[in-house]
């Protein structure tokens, strides 16, 4: 199959397709983690992405029931140098071509993934699309057809959300505010002894509390965080409640409903690499990051607790006086290092 | 602050040029921040042992006794341990259990003693990882071949045995029933400095994994690579062909072993860096650890350049104290606290002397045999190890008969596989024979139908273009299309493919990299784009084999370094991931490349340089010179004319008669008849050797018609195209040799080396002396002057090396190598000039002003041998090179130089109970009563076969093996003896009395010396042992 990739700024590359037929719009972004690829693909946070891998040899062990964030795949399109043209791992039960190809999602091999890399670290993330066909593809139309697309205008967390509670485990019971949620955050909750009540966004503050949680957990998701006023103000009102933590998304929220604010990156921080060095402690931990977005300003009340190593951006907070704490990384890793799994100990101890 | 840091000594195999590279990072890194380094070495050939790279050095043997005076002297803060291999390790730990550090008041920096000793005692390892529950082998450590077997009894065959505190597993291997066990523990036990052995049950077949750790004392630590061995468990990692990053582990397999790996290390409380080895099968999820390094490594030299982290940087700064996030990545100007993301593959593979061995089986297992590696960089799996497999330099064998390379394997496993895809078998038939993952042999077997295409169909760009992506040279494609490299070229050019150059950054491009570290590959974006100023491109030695060891290495740095000062930016190419020439810092840009022509040529297009540095890299690049200046390369120094003429035996013969130099009657042979007619011209005994050679492959000294037959029946093909040269072999006379460099007019003479051994001996195996000893004033001027002229009639700019032999009064000429040659780093120590960057200068016009080295010392040069690696081999030496390291020994005579030289290269002498059996062959057999007095005197019991021995008095007979006990293996395995003087016969048959005698006193880990020279200069060192030895740095000894 024949596939295109199209950048905003006219940047065109030609390369084999595999997956699903068919032309999707997204912001192009890249993810630097060498494994993890199902993991990725089945982050909600990549909503309205092109996800970019900077490994070139992608697919290597197949796709399989485990190693999945999420039903679904949710990235636009996807791009790699080289797609393993057969698997080899003992769990694989589908090659990354049938997966994507099952979930609809078309791909783009044999391009040079490090010049975009490069284009997008000096011009910054933008819009593109990819296509995928049996037959020639126009690349000029292709670009045309980029101008309706805002990636910061679209509110992708509702399109993620789940429809309907879901409940995980068993125990002390904690609400967890789906964003976009990857599963490891409710599996990492059940391994501590908590029954999760993971909930639609839209959840009111007063529905919440009708549960009587023990903890609320804010969840990653995709797309700008000053977008879903409903999550800041549902935020406000649970502030003091009980013991709150937030990921990443759940992170930006609670800074934009509490008063502060966040900013886009040029590229984001997307990988299982990046130094996060814990301001008390002074350690280092390799945390997984996916975002395109980071707080600016604290809110009112609360102490910087994690800054990133590389670039100084905010990676943590904490709010002493009302019980909240949040982290602009993934605790829950898959993929990535688990490294900072005792923010979630932490959680459970002050439930 | 002064800080002690300890190197690893001569080369040998299992601890090769890393040990150089790692530790002059971590004197660079002490030096940065204001701490006095004080290092010892007595390895001549590094780079770590330059003026500039520490404030004191000391080339001295790694002994114990002489750490301690230098300590004495010095008086040392702190010790650096880590950085000098197990050879540094070991010596620091023994320091520290004797109590030296604490006499001394010397801190231990890095990883405390207490944890390495934890890490490396199998023991208290594997208590400790029971402690923690982290799985490891069933196993057990045995002192006795009885605690062996009933541990096999339980737990059944195979069984690895591993000594304990060796390097390379050295006396290792796998035991499949109780004789092999018997005979592999046995080994192992005498060869462990605890007289302790781990007997494991064996995960043959599980996949391998390395994880490179660093952590600080603060307890941050990471992971800077993981790496697959291709080869799965049952071959040790030194001779796998190894990935990075892996390639078969989902992410949930690499957290398992990361989580594993950062445990352990945790637990160890390690600080700096550590290797930590993991084993997966890969059918059920199960993982045990293996081993730690708990100190730089051959693995930490090879993620370093994988992943252009600077590991010995980072872990010598944690050991001053600094945390990971304090150190700067040099690389990026980001924090050294991340783990690297790599955007391409790497392979490495090793580099195997058995092209030296001819008779030494090839086939590997849990010991290491290869000298060194070469490792590729490409953005597909395939692009790496078709890349890797083009930087062997090794003839690729073609026809192989397959199914004997496979298991056991043999170094010829890789090749073995592709033959056997190129002959249609199955992925899953060779998954049976070889246990490699199926997904590494899918590559391989697209490799072989990619071959197919090109042979069957039109070259269109697409297939073109796919056979460059898969990393095919030109001339690969060439073979397979039927045409010629240069055709291919063109072709390729023509639809536009050239390569484009990517950087290794660390990060997978998401952060600006300031170092300009390249790999090509066939993309859009060239990013070594162009770049403004006086270029020059220094070829590399490519990886380290017997005859091309790190000594060229050594020069090609110092051109880079050279042509910094002058202003020019250099470039360096090459694929050696062990040296410091492929250090991200050593050249202004770094071209991470096979050495062919394909690859170099591509390169200078790229770059479009001033010139091109050839003649440092041994003999890779010289061979490479005439095309590249034929494709419009610009070559430095002597012209291709003047290499020419030197290598051309025939011109080079015509040379020395023309400018009136003696050399010993000679001719060529083209055919068998030819060689015999030569011969009885000349007369026996006969030097014989085909053109154009590496290390004297193939040499040979005949004596006589039967014995010309046989070798070349045996050794050589020869043809018009590939012509005998024959020379008359001087007997009892002294060889000797020089370095010089030329700027084209001043020749300025280095040194003029003298042999120890008679001629005869490969000027890379034998012992050399700087003075010369015996030869007159007027054989010096003799030598100097046939210098001179011939640098000339050469015209040389640059270096050159030339070997004489010299008789009665007679200086003839051996041969001239107009390059580089591995004695250049002794020289330079020694005379305190470093003649490869003069050589550099010299080759971009500069005049030399002739100095007059200044040495008021003696330095000799001894080697050390690969032949108990390769056992199976016969150790007595002629003129082909079989050694792997040298020594350098410095002392005010030259006994004391020699012995010191002999001591580092791990000859010692036992001065308890000394004891010698001696067995000479009859022409040496004349020297036995004065040998045998100087050895009474020296309180030494004599054993000794009756030819030998039968009229000295007081010695003891000893029946001939088979003939009666006890016989000469009796008192060896006994340990009756701690010396064997055995000079051998004609013939190099393997059941032969004197080779069984040289394989046991070298698995017994005695001294065996094979030439009655060699062995009276040492035993008159011997003599002058009651004076004190003194320790010096290079400088003083220098006067």
């Amino acid at each position: 199959m024949k596939a295109v990739l199209a950048l905003k700024d006219g940047t065109v590359l030609f390369g084999t397709g595999f997956g699903a037929k068919g032309e999707r719009v997204g912001e192009l972004v890249f993810n630097t983690s060498m494994t993890g690829y199902q993991e990725a693909l089945t982050d909600p946070s990549y909503a309205g992405q092109i996800l970019l891998m900077t490994y070139p040899l992608i697919g290597n062990y197949g796709t399989n029931a485990r190693d999945r964030e999420s039903g679904r795949v949710h990235p636009s399109g996807f791009a790699v140098r080289q797609v393993s043209p057969d698997r080899e791992h003992r769990e694989a039960d589908n090659s990354l071509q049938a997966f994507l190809g099952q979930h609809g999602i078309p791909a783009i091999s044999g391009i040079d993934t490090r010049f975009l890399v490069r284009h997008i670290r000096d011009k910054g993330v933008m819009p593109a699309i990819i296509s995928v066909s049996d037959q020639e593809i126009n690349a000029k139309q292709l670009v045309e057809r980029l101008k309706g697309f805002d990636y910061s205008s679209v509110d992708f967390v509702s399109q993620v959300s789940t429809p309907e509670p879901v409940v995980y485990g068993k125990g002390r019971k904690v609400a967890l505010l789906d964003f976009g949620a990857k599963l490891g955050i409710a599996r990492e909750l059940v391994k501590r002894g908590c029954e999760v009540h993971m909930l639609p966004c839209h959840t009111s503050a007063d529905k919440i509390k009708e549960l009587e949680p023990e903890g609320i957990m804010l969840s990653n998701g995709p797309g700008d965080p000053s977008i879903p006023g409903y999550a800041h103000r549902t935020i406000r009102n649970l502030a003091g409640y009980c013991p709150m933590f937030g990921v990443c998304l759940g992170h930006q929220l609670i800074a934009h409903a509490m008063g502060g604010s966040t900013y886009k990156l040029k590229f984001g921080h997307r990988g299982s690499n990046h130094p996060v060095q814990d301001l008390q402690k002074g350690r280092v931990a390799i945390t997984t990051q996916n975002h395109g977005f980071a707080v600016k300003e604290l809110p009112k009340g609360f102490e910087l607790t994690h800054v990133n190593v590389n670039d100084g951006s905010i990676e943590g907070m904490r709010c002493r006086d009302k019980g909240i704490f949040s982290v602009q990384y993934h605790p829950e890793a898959s993929p990535g290092p688990h490294d900072s799994g005792q923010l979630f100990d932490e959680f459970v101890r002050m439930m | 602050m002064k800080v002690l840091v300890i190197g690893s000594g001569p080369i040998v195999i299992g601890q090769s040029a890393e040990f150089d590279y790692s530790g002059a990072q971590a004197c660079k890194a002490l030096r940065e921040e204001g701490v006095r380094v004080v290092l010892v070495n007595s390895n001549p050939a590094t780079i770590q042992t330059d003026r500039d790279v520490a404030d004191r050095i000391y080339i001295e043997p790694l002994t114990p006794e002489f750490l301690e005076k230098i300590i004495a002297k010095e008086k040392p803060d702190a010790l650096l341990a880590t950085a000098g291999g197990q050879t540094g390790l070991n010596i620091a730990m023994e320091l520290f259990r004797k109590g030296v550090l604490k006499k001394h008041n010397v801190e231990f920096l890095g990883t405390d003693a207490d944890s390495i000793e934890t890490a490396e005692s199998r023991e208290s390892f594997n208590r400790l990882m029971e402690r923690i529950g982290i799985p490891v082998l069933p196993g057990r450590v045995v002192k006795s071949l009885e605690q062996a077997k009933s541990f096999s009894d339980g737990n059944g065959f195979p069984l690895i045995v591993r000594p304990s505190f060796t390097l390379g597993g050295t006396g290792g291997g796998t035991a499949h029933d109780e004789n092999e066990l018997e005979t592999i523990l046995g080994q192992a036990l005498r060869l462990s400095s605890t007289g302790e052995a781990l007997v494991e049950k064996s995960a043959l077949g599980w996949g391998e994994f390395e994880y490179e750790v660093v952590r600080d004392a603060r307890g941050n630590a990471e992971i800077i690579c993981n790496m697959e061995n291709i080869d799965p468990m049952g071959v040790h990692t030194g001779e796998s062909i190894v990935v990075a990053p892996s390639q078969t582990l989902s992410d949930r397999d690499h957290q398992l072993l990361r989580d594993a790996s950062l445990r352990i290390v945790n637990a160890i409380g390690i600080k700096g860096s550590c290797n930590v080895q993991l084993a997966m099968n890969q059918q059920t999820g199960e993982y045990v650890v293996i081993e730690v390094n708990p100190r730089l490594s051959r693995s930490s030299a090879l993620a370093s350049k994988a992943t252009g982290y600077p590991i010995a940087r980072a872990a010598t700064k944690i050991a001053l104290g600094k945390s990971l996030p304090e150190i700067k990545n040099a690389i990026t100007g980001t924090s050294a606290a991340f783990e690297p993301s790599l955007d391409y593959v790497v392979v490495k593979i090793p580099r195997w002397p058995f092209d030296k061995f001819p008779k030494t089986p090839r086939t590997i297992g849990t010991q290491m045999k290869s000298t060194g590696e070469v490792m590729a960089i490409g953005r597909t799996f395939q692009e790496a190890l078709s890349k890797a497999i083009r930087s062997l330099e090794v003839k690729i064998p073609r026809d192989l008969d397959a199914d004997r390379h496979l298991n056991p394997p043999t170094d010829q496993r890789l090749f073995a596989i592709l033959e056997s895809f190129r002959q249609g078998k199955g992925v899953e038939l060779l998954h049976q024979k070889t246990g490699i993952n199926r997904w590494f042999l899918r590559r391989m077997e697209e490799m072989a139908q990619l071959e197919k295409r090109l042979a069957g169909q039109k070259l269109s760009r697409e297939l073109l273009l796919s056979a460059k992506r898969a990393g095919f040279s030109d001339s690969a494609i060439a073979r397979l299309t039927g045409q010629e490299e240069l055709e291919i070229r063109s072709v390729r050019k023509s639809f536009g493919i050239i390569p484009t150059y990517k950087i290794v950054d660390s990060c997978a491009g998401e952060f600006e990299a300031v170092t300009p570290y390249f790999y090509s590959t066939y993309e859009e974006e060239n990013e070594a784009g162009e770049w403004k100023g006086k270029k020059v491109v220094v070829v590399g030695a490519g990886p380290i084999r017997i005859g091309q060891g790190i000594e060229f290495d050594y020069c090609c740095s110092h051109a880079a370094f050279a042509l910094r000062d002058m202003g020019y930016r250099s470039i360096m190419i090459n694929n050696n991931p062990e040296t410091v020439s492929t250090d991200f810092d050593s050249s202004d840009r770094l071209y991470f490349e096979p050495l062919t022509f394909e690859d170099v040529m591509n390169v200078i297009e790229n770059e479009n340089p001033e010139g091109l540095i050839v003649q440092l890299g041994g003999q890779t690049g010289i061979n490479l010179a005439q095309r590249l200046e034929e494709a419009g390369a610009k070559i430095l120094g002597t012209p291709i004319e003047g290499i020419d003429k030197a290598e051309d035996r025939d011109r080079f013969s015509e040379l020395a008669e023309k400018l009136g130099i003696p050399q010993p009657e000679n001719g060529i042979a083209m055919s068998e008849a030819q060689a015999l007619e030569v011969a009885s011209r000349i007369g026996y005994p006969v030097v014989v050797r085909p053109s154009y050679v590496i290390a004297g492959r193939a040499m040979e000294i005949v004596r006589n018609e039967s014995g010309l037959r046989s070798y070349i029946a045996e050794a050589v093909e020869v043809s018009n195209r590939k012509p005998v040269l024959i020379d008359r072999y001087i007997e009892n006379a002294i060889e000797c040799e020089v370095d010089a460099v030329s700027d084209g007019k001043n020749v300025f003479i280095g040194g003029i080396m003298e042999h120890i051994e008679p001629a005869g001996v490969h000027s890379g195996d034998a012992n050399i002396v700087l003075p010369s000893i015996r030869l007159s004033d007027d054989e010096k001027k003799k030598i100097r002057e046939f210098t001179e002229k011939l640098a000339h009639a050469l015209g040389i700019v640059g270096l050159i090396n030339i070997q004489y032999v010299v008789k009665g009064g007679t200086v003839y000429i051996l041969e001239a190598n107009p390059r580089a040659s591995r004695t250049v780093p002794f020289v330079s120590k020694a005379i305190g000039l470093p003649l490869a960057k003069l050589a550099a200068r010299a080759m971009l016009g500069e005049k030399i002003s002739l100095e007059k080295p200044r040495q008021k010392c003696y330095a000799v040069k001894s080697i050390v041998f690969p032949f108990l690696k390769l056992l199976g081999t016969d150790i007595k030496l002629g003129p082909e090179m079989r050694s792997t390291g040298e020594t350098m020994g410095l002392g005010e005579s030259f006994e004391i130089a020699y012995y010191k030289a002999l001591l580092a290269a791990g000859v010692g002498i036992e001065k308890e109970r000394p004891a010698a059996f001696l067995s000479l062959r009859d022409q040496d057999k004349h020297c036995v009563p004065e040998f045998a007095s100087l050895l009474k005197r020296l309180g030494f019991a004599i054993y000794g076969t009756m030819g030998t021995v039968g009229p000295v008095e007081g010695a003891v007979g000893v029946a001939k093996i088979g003939q009666g006990h006890p016989d000469v293996l009796d008192l060896i395995d006994s340990g009756t003896v701690n010396l064997v003087v055995n000079t051998p016969t004609r013939g190099g048959l393997a059941h032969t009395d004197g080779f069984r005698m040289r394989k046991a006193s070298i698995q017994k880990g005695i001294p065996c010396i094979t030439n009655i020279t060699t062995a009276f200069e040492l035993m008159k060192a011997l003599d002058r042992l009651e004076e004190e030895f003194e320790v010096r740095t290079v400088e003083e000894w220098r006067g």
